[in-house]
């Protein structure tokens, strides 16, 4: 069983809870501003990357609530979870702890 | 103002009265059922942070809404309150008495002009109980909590998934002999497939309605 620590209900089965992809990307101030460009990276570009990932969570069978998880996109080890409007934790290349 | 209408249980079509009336001599099942139908159930969402709306809510209900997660105050005999979220409870009170709550509490958290909303949502579920010395034994089955009384107990709850349907799951009682009361508040729409699911699960424990 994998287990995620929702900030509110706690240690929960995985399967209670949908990934929400890559946190912290914000929503541009006025998008007619920016170019095609600055507005195709906005929308479609995520990192990719192998190791330390912050993003976000769902807890949809549960209390219904977002939160941020920081996750070693390798080895699936979870190695922060904070809620939303939080800092982020620094990036450590930690995370072997299952 | 809504027409009367005929309420109707969404397990109204299994005859569960009957069969009640029917098994009420058998003895030493491991497990029983039965619906508790037409509870009302009402949906707050506010500020658990602002005294005023706590105030409003306590003063409407007569019960604190909890801030502890996955918990539940007030007596299953009486109106009862559930945490849904950090900002969001569910009242459920008997048949009948929905009304006066919905409308106290609409007046207290308008008069205090509190950003607050309140939803019946009465109609949306059933409540199914389980009991019996094996009940915890048979949603084992199908629930990834763990409901072992050093865990779970009575007063808490928790939003969770039994047999791949949610359900909002509420222990109201604990005898000594480790055998939990449980309710579970499950959509109409599911109402049928978790009943049938948890009297199968339950047939080799013996099992018997209420
Ligand atoms: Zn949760």
């Amino acid at each position: 069983m994998f287990l995620i620590t929702c900030p509110w209900c706690g240690e929960r089965e995985e399967s209670e809870f949908t990934y929400g992809h890559e946190a912290h990307i914000t929503r541009p101030e006025d998008p007619s501003a920016l170019s095609d460009d600055e507005w195709a990276d906005y929308l479609f570009m995520r990192k990719n990357p192998k190791g330390p990932h912050l993003e976000r969570w769902v807890h949809t069978a549960g209390c219904r609530r977002w939160f941020n998880v920081q996750r070693n996109t390798h080895t699936n080890a979870i190695m922060a979870i904070y809620k939303i409007g939080e800092t982020p934790p620094k990036a450590t290349t930690a995370g072997n702890k299952s | 103002m809504v027409d009367a209408y005929r309420l109707r249980s969404p397990l109204d079509h299994l005859g569960l009265t009957a069969r009640a009336q029917a098994e009420a001599e058998y003895s030493g099942t491991g497990v029983v059922l039965s619906e508790i139908a037409h509870l009302c159930l009402i949906n707050i969402r506010g500020d658990a942070s602002d005294p005023a709306f706590i105030a409003a809510v306590e003063k409407s209900i007569k019960l604190t809404p909890p801030t502890a997660p996955n918990t539940v105050a007030g007596k299953p005999s009486q109106s009862r309150i559930m945490w849904l979220g950090p900002d969001e409870w569910l009242v459920i009170t008997k048949p009948g008495r929905g009304e006066r709550a919905m409308a106290e509490l609409w007046k207290n958290l308008k008069d205090g002009k509190l950003h607050a909303a309140v939803t019946d949502s009465s109609e949306a579920r059933t409540c199914i109980r389980i009991e019996g010395p094996r009940a915890r034994e048979v949603l084992a089955k199908g629930c990834p909590i763990d409901l072992h009384p050093s865990a779970f107990g009575p007063g808490q709850s928790a939003q969770c998934i039994v047999a791949k349907c949610g359900v909002m799951l509420v222990q109201t009682a604990q005898a000594k002999d480790t055998a939990g009361t449980y309710e579970l508040y499950v959509l109409r729409s599911f109402a049928t497939y978790l009943w049938t699911w948890l009297e199968d699960a339950s047939q080799e424990f013996g099992v018997r309605v209420a």
